[in-house]
């Protein structure tokens, strides 16, 4: 009797005391709402990733791993609610997946020393990481999207757009006015005629635009678009009869779901992404091995290799790297947000690094410095194919122009700087 | 004539086409609202539900597959065969009379005489429930629906006008297979409530519950079928809708085109509801045209509002509204 009690009671014990080291990551998904369709794909992909190192790997250099959902449907003010009440778990680090809840965490993550990783979205002048401490947006954000899609066009002209027509179909937020400034600055540069056409949240009417660029004839529409306003951009442009090669799509507008709705009429409809597309590469074997085959799939199983998916596993695959970048640095596996910042830091993807994930050739190469937590502002084109049912990789990955940017980036950073009365750090 | 004014018209045109669909889901307010006196909070929700329930049966989807899955670990989706639009058709509407049978004995029947406020905060209950078990029967993904509509350019009017003006006129063939089916079933409807029996006991109902119980009216009866009309209607705006975008969840809110609509044309007309559609989407479309690019554009979601609160300080009722006498 006395020996079952003194089990009983080292038993309680044990479930009592501090936990095994891990290694816990949120991520801030929408599975409901309108949204819902572009959210479950990425929670799914950013889940399964490190699903697949826990059950693989046994976690990052033996450390498992805790991955803490919480759904925020899309809404600021529910994910700064997640953030609050994740935190306290010793959330390494945060992927808000939507600007605004990024322009909410900033200063709070900031206060909190927890990083935030904006990877194509946000602030872009987070780039600057001597003002923007603990926050990172690498490898790409807005303004390289903007000059990506501007360099794309140059391509096919011949490196000459003097006098041709760019219109921008942009989401009327703050999200959609992001590729503004830089496209005005641009068009200087290179002598196209910008206009700008603004579609109201949530874009389900969109003729008022597309007869806009009916009466106005644009070369090129370059559209900054999320939701439903992507799929009804796309149909209106088959509508119009707009040659969807001329048609290029952020990589916000750039998924399976804004082209499918207009079936075959999306045909050549392009896409500009940071990250490769499909899943022949050698860690999806893994992925459906470990994960999907093992019934330990975050979703249903039907998202692997779908744009947003491989975006959600590069996102994981990135900051799981980072996590390892931190270890080295520090020597423990037992890593905080502030060693988590440092790994973020100081992260270099070189390819022989993809090439030993599983990922060759998958995303561009970068390394992160004090100065710079946005990476190179490396992007591609992608281009549907309607017949096959997906987005072909069209063109390498290429730079965007960083004579342009990085001084619009250094202005607005100082600024908010100056606002904030941070000293730049580096 | 004038390129300004050729790009008007065809601004103008289109802004009619559009008023048209903002119109279908007005009448599912007004059908409801003329009844019941409850503001349908839900009825987005139903244009989604319906939608994504007619494609669901079209496309064989096994309803709950998510949640029948997860429960005895099967990896079942669909079952295996298409069904035809039109039996689908049939097939979402009959959901759409079980879903109006289930509202109104789980919710409506028990709140007869209560508060006009405690009725909409029912429907507001109802919009939440039903798009959760639409998201649990048919799942978040976005569904192509394609019931044989035809869609894109018209060309007889492109080539039509082009010969004309010397520039062809877009007018999208889904618009006006939208405006048919809205002639159609408007004058279905006023026919329906003007000259039927149950028509005209559903009037009754919409001006006094307890006056139309005492002369025999099943209240019952005429609230289970006035929100099979307005599911019906749902149905078809979904269709229309849905056919644009994609069935998606982002269709529910579809019902903030309406209200502008409400407020001009009335919450107790059927015509009403078409003629506001016509100036909410012909206004908005020309303001858009003429002011938009000077303000920077997209003004048609607030100027939609600003014009039925303009045409509202002149007639409160709104341009077809019962005129509200109550004496002292």
């Amino acid at each position: 009797m006395k020996y079952k009690l003194l089990t009983a009671v080292a038993a309680a014990a044990m479930a009592a005391g501090p936990a095994l080291a891990e290694l816990t990551f949120s991520s801030l998904s929408y599975r409901t709402g309108p949204y819902a369709a572009g959210g479950i794909p990425f929670a799914d992909g950013y889940a399964d990733y490190f699903t697949l190192l826990n059950e693989r790997d046994g976690g990052i250099n033996g450390v498992k791993i805790n991955l803490v959902e919480c759904e925020t449907g899309y809404n600021t003010e529910k994910g700064v609610e997640c953030y609050e009440a994740t935190k306290g778990q010793g959330v390494l680090v945060y992927q808000p997946l939507s600007t605004g809840i990024t322009y909410q965490l900033i200063p709070k993550a900031t206060a909190d020393k927890i990083p935030v990783h904006s990877m194509g979205y946000g602030r872009t002048s987070a780039k600057n990481g001597s003002v923007f401490e603990w926050v990172f947006n690498y490898p790409a954000n807005y303004w390289d999207g903007a000059s990506i899609a501007i360099t794309h066009i140059l391509d096919i002209n011949g490196g000459d757009i003097n006098g041709k027509k760019v219109a921008l179909l942009y989401h009327n937020s703050a999200y959609g006015k992001e590729p503004i400034r830089t496209l005005e600055e641009l068009s200087k540069k290179h002598g196209y005629e910008l206009s700008l056409l603004p579609v109201d949240h949530p874009g389900q009417e969109q003729k008022s635009q597309w007869l806009q660029i009916r009466q106005q004839r644009p070369d090129y529409v370059i559209m900054w678009g999320w939701g439903v306003m992507n799929q009804v951009a796309i149909q209106e442009a088959a509508n119009i009869r707009f040659p969807m090669e001329n048609f290029i799509g952020i990589w916000w507008s750039g998924s399976e779901n804004d082209v499918r709705p207009a079936g075959d009429s999306a045909h050549n409809y392009k896409a500009l992404t940071f990250h490769n597309v499909g899943s022949d590469y050698p860690l999806f074997d893994d992925i459906g091995k470990y994960v999907i085959d093992a019934g330990k799939a975050a979703g249903a199983g039907d998202q692997v290799g779908t744009v947003l998916y491989n975006r959600a596993l590069y996102a994981a695959m990135l900051a799981a790297e980072a996590v390892k970048t931190a270890m080295e640095i520090h020597g423990t596996t037992e890593i905080t947000p502030p060693m988590m910042r440092d790994g973020m830091e100081a992260l270099e993807m070189t390819e022989e690094k993809m090439i030993a994930l599983g990922l060759p050739n998958f995303g561009p190469t970068f390394s992160i410095s004090c100065q710079n937590h946005g990476g190179y502002g490396f992007g591609a084109v992608t281009q549907w194919d309607a017949e096959a049912g997906e987005f072909k990789l069209i063109t390498d990955y290429f730079q965007s122009d960083q004579d342009v940017i990085q001084e619009l980036i250094e202005e607005d950073s100082a600024k908010y700087a100056a606002e904030n009365g941070i000293e730049p750090r580096c | 004539m004038p390129d300004q004014l050729i790009f008007a018209t065809e601004v103008f045109l289109n802004g009619l086409m559009a008023g048209v669909l903002y119109a279908l889901v007005a009448l599912g307010f007004v059908l409801i609202y003329k009844a019941s006196g409850i503001f349908n909070y839900a009825q987005g929700v139903m244009a989604l539900f319906a939608a994504l329930t007619l494609v669901g049966i079209m496309k064989g989807q096994v309803p709950f597959a998510h949640l029948i899955n997860a429960v005895f670990g099967t990896h079942v989706h669909y079952f295996g065969w298409n069904v035809p639009a039109l039996v689908a058709i049939v097939l979402t509407m009959l959901v759409m009379v079980g879903l109006a049978w289930a509202v109104n004995e789980i919710v409506f029947k028990h709140l007869v005489n209560q508060e006009p406020i405690l009725l909409f905060m029912a429907t507001i209950g109802i919009a939440y429930f039903l798009e959760g078990i639409g998201d649990m029967m048919w799942g978040s993904e976005i569904k192509k629906l394609d019931v044989g509509l035809p869609q894109g350019i018209n060309l007889w009017i492109d080539n039509v006008t082009y010969n004309a003006f010397g520039y062809g006129f877009f007018i999208d063939n889904l618009d006006i297979v939208a405006t048919v089916v809205a002639a159609v079933l408007v004058f279905t409807l006023i026919v329906f409530a003007q000259y039927t029996k149950q028509g005209r006991a559903m009037r009754a109902v919409a001006d006094d519950h307890q006056a139309a119980l005492s002369v025999g009216i099943s209240l019952n009866f005429i609230w289970v079928m006035v929100w099979s009309l307005a599911g019906f209607v749902a149905l078809v705006a979904g269709i229309m809708w849905g056919t644009k975008s994609g069935v998606q969840f982002s269709l529910s809110l579809i019902a903030l085109k309406a209200l502008p609509v409400l407020m001009l044309g009335g919450f107790t007309s059927i015509p009403g509801a078409i003629v506001g559609g016509l100036i909410i989407g012909v206004g908005e479309k020309l303001f858009e045209f003429a002011i938009g690019p000077m303000v920077g554009g997209a003004t048609e979601n607030w100027f939609a509002y600003v014009l039925a609160l303009v045409f509202l300080v002149f007639r409160p009722q709104g341009l077809f509204g019962e005129k509200i006498i109550e004496r002292v």
